[in-house]
């Protein structure tokens, strides 16, 4: 515990020293979002009707930005070896990790969502929806980016093939994070699409963390 | 019995491995073709007519077994590389390495015989449905398989990384294909589906039976020459590989 901890501290504090990487994503967030409109025209009724697509495409998009960085400055200087023979479990560490990439990539989505929504002309209760689904979709994306990260660490065109790898794996939150804002418009109520999304976290909780850790002992043979 | 267990285990050898696969290719090359001119003998001549689809619904003979065989050797590549990661067994991974490409064909043939079979029964070349939906996240799956190990260049580690995509794949798939069918009963309602046409004729079960044997018997045979390949591939540097006699005639040449 007190290694996930070190780990957490250790990547949050390079982050705040450098603003810049962990602003990227956001920015990327907010400019793809603001494109949708301009690209479609201004028809309220119509944006209303994608904002929930529209908004969690970028939310993925944005995810994938940072995911590349996860491990590979760690590996490139070597103090992912280091991590990974010393006396605390891997697996420890890499929890840590991905739970830096949340904060520093997800949280962030999560509590911009609001604003742009409020461009897509939603109301609050869907600007509520909407956030519920991003807190519980958004470390699903980090969880599962993290097992794509690793495989992908120090293979060339790396970057890419992680979009190929783990892009199609999102499928499923991608999906009912849409649809709980879809449904809630509809009027259908957004529980059933939550819980599943709570479902999915829960199973990448338990999982995720153990098959990333196995690919990056494997990437550090 | 301990004798007939290594006997068994002589094959996990890529040594002894090479000359078997090599005997065993024109058996099922053999086996693809006989089942396949059944199986288009009986879709074509004594399948009837179907009432409502006329005689464009006859891509089914390709169109389903290409299905099957795509979810069906997606299976097969990740328990040959769940073998390969927990057995530490070169040859298991060099199956699923050597499965993967036939697996893409696969999927890739499902859509494209999918597409012209929409396109005169539903008047378009692709609808959202979620078989199609599935099995387009299917083929994005084997092509990022093949990519991933084609990047790494450290073939040991290439057959690793690629098992355990393989392996979250494997668990993915079924997820994927539920959220992608409660997605489209949630927009449109299924308003295409194969469960829906009235029961099919006994001729036609028998001509997609025989057509996905034909294919089982083509992927082994496909597979089993690929993975041949691989072996000389990474095995160049061993002295049986250059006792060879293939491989003798190529250093001449």
């Amino acid at each position: 515990m007190s290694a996930i901890l070190a780990v957490l501290q250790r990547d949050l504090m390079v982050v705040v020293r450098r603003k810049s990487e962990a602003l990227t994503a956001l920015f990327f967030f907010v400019i793809v979002s603001s494109l949708f409109p301009l690209g479609i025209g201004p028809e309220p009724g119509l944006l209303r009707k994608i904002a929930p697509g529209v908004l969690w495409v970028g939310a993925l998009l944005a995810t994938m930005l940072a995911l590349q960085r996860m491990f590979a400055a760690d590996h490139a200087d070597g103090t992912l070896e280091q991590m990974a023979i010393s006396p605390s479990p891997l697996v420890g560490l890499v929890i840590g990790k991905i739970a830096a990439h949340w904060l520093v990539s997800g949280l962030p989505l999560v509590l911009m969502a609001p604003v742009l929504g409020l461009q897509f002309d939603l109301d609050a209760g869907a600007l509520g929806v909407l956030m519920l689904a991003l807190l519980l979709g958004t470390p699903v994306l980090s969880l599962v980016g993290a097992i794509g990260a690793a495989l992908t660490l120090g293979v060339r065109g790396g970057g890419v093939l992680l979009s190929l790898l783990v892009l199609p794996l999102f499928v499923p939150v991608l999906i009912f994070g849409a649809g709980a804002v879809e449904s809630h418009i509809a009027g259908l109520g957004a529980g059933g699409h939550l819980s599943l999304l709570a479902a999915l976290l829960a199973l990448s909780v338990f999982f995720a963390p153990w098959a990333a850790t196995a690919a990056l002992r494997i990437a550090l043979e | 019995m301990s004798k007939q267990l290594t006997n068994w285990f002589r094959f996990a050898s890529p040594q002894t491995f090479y000359p078997l696969a090599g005997k065993m290719i024109p058996v099922f090359w053999v086996l693809a073709v006989l089942f396949g001119v059944a199986g288009l003998w009986m879709g074509f001549f004594v399948a009837p007519t179907d009432a409502t689809q006329g005689e464009g619904y006859r891509i089914i003979f390709v169109h389903v077994p290409t299905s099957w065989m795509s979810m069906f050797i997606y299976l097969v590549m990740a328990g040959w590389a769940a073998m390969g990661l927990s057995l530490n067994a070169r040859l298991s991974s060099m199956m699923a390495q050597a499965l993967a490409p036939t697996g893409a064909l696969m999927a890739f043939l499902s859509l494209w015989t999918g597409a012209f079979w929409g396109k005169p029964m539903w008047g378009t070349w692709w609808v959202w449905d979620a078989r199609l939906t599935s099995e387009l996240i299917l083929f994005f799956l084997y092509l990022g398989f093949i990519a991933l190990q084609a990047s790494i260049e450290d073939p040991r580690r290439a057959d690793k990384a690629g098992a355990i995509l393989a392996l979250v794949g494997v668990v993915n798939v079924p997820i994927i294909y539920f959220s992608v069918t409660w997605w489209n009963t949630l927009h449109q309602g299924a308003s295409v589906s194969i469960n829906k046409s009235p029961s099919m004729a006994m001729t036609m079960l028998w001509g997609m039976l025989l057509m996905a044997l034909c294919l089982w018997m083509y992927s082994i045979a496909v597979a089993l020459t690929r993975v041949r390949a691989i072996i000389l591939e990474r095995e160049s540097h061993t002295e049986w590989v250059k006792q060879l006699p293939e491989t003798k005639v190529e250093v001449a040449a």
